[in-house]
């Protein structure tokens, strides 16, 4: 069980210094008790290649709905889409009917693409570079640096479970910006509009974004 | 005004500067102030009066056609870079109220390598060649290294989201600027690239601020999260307490 394993805590001062030596890899091994399935390299193998996909996203000259559809399709490819999809809903995913929240996720799905795919178009020009990982309670955080000439390189952090069966990111944080707590204060007013109503804000949804 | 005006006027800022640094070298013991947490808004209902201000005005100034707001073209841009490059002598008596050497080092010589070689601004050689990007600091950071902390969130008429001690800050830094110390009219025209380089910025994140604030279900909300995210990033680098890290799979509400 993941919960009984205790996070190796080190000095603030001394973790970006570990992290650039692999150790969080090493601080994995060491750890006692059941070890996660998930490891460092396959966390940050995933991250690599979904930031391969962004980068030739980005660069393949594709604009609007074109470059958004790919960015869905690399987001249903790399993300778990019902984790996030259910923390975005909080309390209300436990009171959809399997058939509310499958349409859900779906239109969340599209929004997600669309909101984040236009923000990543500002990125144009930008390279995604894997810098190290680190375990974190039950799941992996792969630290990115996303380099934009002559600007100072921003930090890109993706969550990383295989939990779902699969190994697959479910957050990201942009220089401290992060999404499932951005989007559940979204989702959550969004709802709020509507009364409660889930349908009414799938219909919401399609259009959003 | 005189020259013996400018004279005063000067050594009342040099005073001023003083004054600060004495407070800073005070509080320098105690340390930065701990990451703040959670959302601290109990001005809301007024905050929330001054964000619809906000909003009318953003959207009379940059999308009065209702359309969406354009990014800046060339002469907007390199307005922006001039802009910008002001602002690099606050940012080093800043990081040097911070007890930061290096960052100050990297500003100074990033302000004389683009005001020579950078035509005042425009271009951006340090960045560009000589690995010098902008090292971003203000007074309210200079605040929180001091041992401040973060206050209440306040959303400000026209300059938007902050916090009780980020403001304390902006005012600070409009006292300490030296660009306060040069002559009223260079001065005047310094003070006007700054204030063309805060237009400048709302036009180059134009399609992130509209989102926000005309494609959020409640853009208050949401930029009030925003702001405070990335700023407690800024000042404290990204969550290093595990326990305030939230797994969606361990999440009892969700089971």
């Amino acid at each position: 069980m993941p919960m009984s394993m205790t996070p190796m805590k080190t000095p603030r001062c001394n973790r970006r210094r570990a992290l650039g030596l692999g150790a969080a890899g090493l601080a994995a091994a060491l750890l006692p008790g059941p070890a996660l399935a998930l490891n460092d390299a396959q966390a940050r193998a995933l991250i690599q290649q979904a930031v391969n996909d962004v980068n030739a996203a980005i660069s393949s000259g594709r604009t609007g709905p074109a470059l958004y559809a790919m960015f869905e399709q690399i987001f249903a490819k790399y993300a778990d889409v019902n984790v996030i999809g259910r923390s975005a809903l909080g309390v209300a995913a436990r009171q959809a009917s399997p058939a509310q929240l499958a349409a859900f996720t779906k239109a969340y799905q599209g929004y997600l693409a669309r909101k984040y795919g236009k923000r990543f178009r500002e990125f144009i020009g930008a390279t995604f570079k894997v810098e190290g990982a680190r375990p974190i309670k039950s799941f992996y955080e792969v630290k990115t640096l996303a380099s934009l000439r002559g600007q100072a390189p921003f930090e890109v952090l993706w969550q990383v479970s295989d939990r779902s069966g699969r190994d697959r990111f479910f957050n990201l944080i942009v220089e401290g910006v992060n999404m499932l707590a951005s989007e559940r204060a979204e989702i959550g007013a969004m709802l709020d509009r509507r009364r409660g109503n889930i349908d009414a804000l799938i219909v919401d949804l399609k259009a959003a974004g | 005004m005189t020259f013996n005006t400018v004279q005063r006027a000067r050594r009342k800022t040099a005073g001023m500067a003083a004054i600060i640094v004495a407070m800073g070298l005070g509080l320098a013991g105690c340390g930065p102030a701990p990451r703040a947490s959670g959302i601290n808004d109990p001005f809301e209902a007024s905050n929330r009066k001054v964000h619809q201000f906000n909003k009318d005005v953003d959207q009379a100034l940059f999308r009065a056609d209702d359309r969406p707001s354009k990014p800046p073209g060339p002469i907007g841009n390199a307005i922006g870079n001039i802009g910008d490059n002001l602002g690099l002598p606050s940012m080093v008596v800043n990081a040097l109220l911070q007890g930061r050497p290096e960052p100050a080092v990297k500003n100074t010589f990033r302000f004389f390598i683009n005001s020579t070689l950078g035509l005042g601004g425009i271009f951006d050689p340090a960045g560009q060649s000589f690995s010098l990007p902008e090292t971003e600091t203000d007074f309210g950071e200079t605040l929180h290294v001091w041992g401040v902390g973060e206050g209440a969130y306040i959303e400000l008429p026209i300059l938007g989201p902050s916090t009780e001690r980020d403001t304390l800050g902006t005012v600070v830094d409009l006292i300490i600027d030296p660009l306060n110390a040069l002559d009223p009219d260079p001065r005047l025209v310094a003070k006007t690239f700054r204030l063309g380089a805060k237009v400048i910025q709302r036009k180059r994140y134009s399609s992130t601020v509209d989102s926000i604030l005309y494609g959020s279900a409640d853009s208050y909300a949401q930029s009030r999260l925003l702001y405070l995210q990335n700023r407690r990033f800024e000042l404290n680098g990204e969550e290093t307490d595990d326990a305030n890290v939230y797994d969606p799979y361990e999440d009892p509400a969700l089971q």
